[in-house]
């Protein structure tokens, strides 16, 4: 054992720099983590608390926060859900089915992620707004979609459509279909193969889709931004009143409500580096095999 | 029960991978689809089990069309090639997923468990029930997939290059076991592999593929013994092979380097194939096809010798006794003693089997100047 150390250790020096050269890149990497990440995310909690613990609380438990919060839930609720339906059919079409348009469908899914997000929104205000084709009928109907939670659950889908299928086509890809064959030959449906085989092979990487998928549902700003039209207690949901508090003079608040927003952000990492801690040996397994 | 290919075809993006395949499995037959990579074999067995469609042509079961039942109403026991085990359920979950997945007659637990304890001790892997297949070494995934797969007492059994993960020595135990086992339960069985060792050591028939056609179907003898087509015989076995031209019942090479009687084949070129025991080395100074020493090298307790002769230096390999010293450059001198003439056929191939004394009355030239270059 201690000679496999002491053989891996002078591996290691053999295709390594020295140790200035370390020290160096360490260094170098420390210090771009600090200023870019860990600075900025301090400075949000500082400045949070920098009228004291009294303005916070009042900042957070204002009644437009209240609604803030309780629109950015409501949003993530609806929309991480519809994505994980989305996700998972459009990655297993794509891992396991062969059809035309494949390629075509590929591009399409990471289209919101190359597309900025103000464009997003604007979409939608093309699509659904007063001067649209679908206005005017929408109006006569009385259905309200822009300005109002529709459209802002509508925009966030788009926005975070991308993560669970992007997290899962390339990992039932890998995969194969030679399980679900087997499934198939042995007697099991469709729907039984997809519960029993499909499903548990890929529910850790689901996980991490629907974790990263619900951090953005939470964050999303630009394309809400657009549609929202910025009502408090009815549209806004927090990144906006965020900007609002925060345009208002009232920064204190705007960071204490930005703390709220880094909380959620940090549990959500929290979760996930603890899932893969804890169940690592099942996920290498899991690519291994 | 019965397996009857009828005519079927099936092609890949504009490539052919099964032409007009016609096939019939005996039942309790265990039958070896053979054939090197891209020839179709492995297609052939996943649209007998249903997971391919032919774009036409018809598969039957007894004499029911196959195609009119679901995959899963098929009753195919199929053996991946990676296994393809669920690895997120044990050794026991994993047998018993197609009993599990039973509409009709479903069995209760209690029968389950007992069924898969059965087929634990079949494939001798009792004791591992609660293991996770990554907690397996190749060979005992492979029978738990063997065991999944006679779990739900297929009516035909289909192993797509069952043994072609696994090292030497395991490959050869399973072997013999599948064997065994065939022999206990009697399904009808099809394997498919590109070796050929495989095939004709544990098949009752091999049926040969070539770009997604069946070349031959035969016991293992027939097929080391009459090969029907030039690619089964050098796909068999170790070949050398000799475009000659035939006229007048004899094969010729350079006019006169060879001069071999041949029998009734149509006169026009033709391709002389030898094995190494077709091919004796002329020690005792009487007449034989003269050759130039390449490379020689020790097979076993002979020698095996790759000499060129003709003026486009074909290779000739045969073996020679261990005890000759035989250098490079050397010249020798070889007579044929065996071998077949594949010749242009109205169905394909005409085929002659040489007799033992085509050389016997061998005239050939003194002036060969190719072997003074």
């Amino acid at each position: 054992m201690s000679s496999n150390a002491a053989q891996k250790n002078r591996q290691k020096q053999a295709i390594g720099e020295g140790p200035i050269t370390r020290a160096i890149l360490i260094a170098l990497a420390l210090a771009f983590l600090g200023v870019m990440l860990i600075a900025p995310l301090l400075v949000v909690f500082i400045e949070a608390f920098g009228r004291g613990v009294g303005v916070f609380f009042d900042s957070l438990t204002s009644p437009h926060t209240m609604s803030a919060l309780q629109l950015t839930l409501l949003v993530a609720a609806i929309a991480v859900p519809a994505n994980l339906v989305f996700g998972v059919a459009a990655a297993w079409a794509i891992a396991k089915f062969d059809f035309r348009g494949k390629a075509f469908l590929l591009t399409l899914i990471d289209l919101p992620f190359a597309v900025s997000p103000v464009v997003s929104g604007l979409v939608f205000v093309l699509l659904f707004g007063a001067n649209s084709a679908l206005g005017p009928w929408l109006d006569a109907n009385n259905i309200k979609i822009l300005f109002a939670v529709p459209g802002i659950v509508l925009a966030t889908i788009f926005i975070t459509f991308p993560f669970i299928a992007r997290e899962l086509i390339p990992l039932m890809q890998q995969q194969g279909s030679s399980e679900e064959e087997a499934a198939v030959s042995l007697g099991a449906g469709g729907w039984r193969t997809f519960f029993l085989v499909t499903l548990p092979n890929v529910k850790w990487g689901l996980l991490y889709g629907v974790l990263l998928c619900n951090a953005r549902a939470m964050g999303e700003f630009g394309a809400v931004s657009v549609v929202s039209g910025h009502i408090r207690g009815q549209t806004n949901t927090l990144p906006l009143h965020i900007e609002i508090l925060y345009h208002d003079n009232k920064a204190a608040a705007a960071f204490a409500v930005a703390s709220l927003l880094a909380l959620l952000a940090l549990v959500t990492l929290a979760v996930k580096s603890i899932l893969e801690a804890r169940f690592a040996g099942s996920l290498a397994a899991q690519r291994r095999h | 029960m019965q397996v009857r290919v009828a005519n079927v075809s099936k092609n890949y993006a504009g490539m052919a991978a099964l032409s007009d395949v016609s096939l019939t499995v005996g039942s309790g037959e265990l039958v070896a689809l053979l054939g090197p990579s891209g020839s179709g074999k492995t297609t052939l067995l996943r649209t007998i089990a249903g997971l391919e469609s032919p774009d036409s042509g018809v598969v039957y079961f007894d004499d029911r069309d196959a195609s009119e039942s679901r995959i899963q109403d098929r009753g195919v026991g199929f053996v991946f090639q990676h296994y393809a085990l669920f690895r997120h359920m044990r050794v026991m979950d994993n047998i018993a997923f197609g009993l599990r997945a039973r509409r009709k007659s479903k069995p209760k637990d209690g029968d389950i468990k007992k069924r898969v304890m059965e087929l634990l001790d079949l494939v001798q892997l009792s004791g591992l029930e609660k293991r996770f297949p990554s907690q397996l070494s190749g060979g005992q995934r492979q029978r738990v997939a063997l065991a999944r797969a006679l779990a739900i007492e297929p009516r035909v059994l289909l192993l797509d290059e069952p043994f072609g993960a696994l090292d030497a020595r395991v490959r050869k135990d399973l072997r013999r076991w599948l064997r065994e086992i065939h022999e206990r339960t009697g399904h009808t069985t099809l394997f498919v592999t590109h070796d050929q060792e495989e095939a004709l050591e544990l098949a009752d028939r091999v049926v040969v593929m070539n770009r997604g056609q069946i070349e031959q179907s035969a016991t293992p003898d027939e097929i080391y013994d009459t090969p029907a087509t030039p690619f089964v015989f050098s796909f068999i076995g170790e070949s050398s092979v000799i475009p000659v031209t035939i006229g007048n019942g004899r094969a010729t090479l350079d006019e006169r380097v060879i001069d071999l009687e041949i029998g009734r084949l149509p006169d026009g070129p033709a391709q002389l194939f030898l094995r190494p025991e077709d091919v004796a080395m002329v020690t005792d100074g009487g007449p034989g096809i003269p050759g130039l020493v390449v490379s020689t090298r020790r097979i076993g307790g002979m020698r095996r010798v790759t000499m060129e002769c003709g003026l486009a230096r074909h290779r000739i390999e045969f073996d020679a006794s261990a005890e000759l010293a035989i250098q490079n450059s050397q010249r020798v001198q070889v007579r044929i003693v065996g071998g077949r003439v594949y010749g242009a056929g109205q169905e394909g191939y005409a085929t002659e089997k040489l007799a033992a004394s085509a050389t016997a009355d061998f005239k050939w030239a003194r002036a060969e100047g190719w072997l003074d270059r």
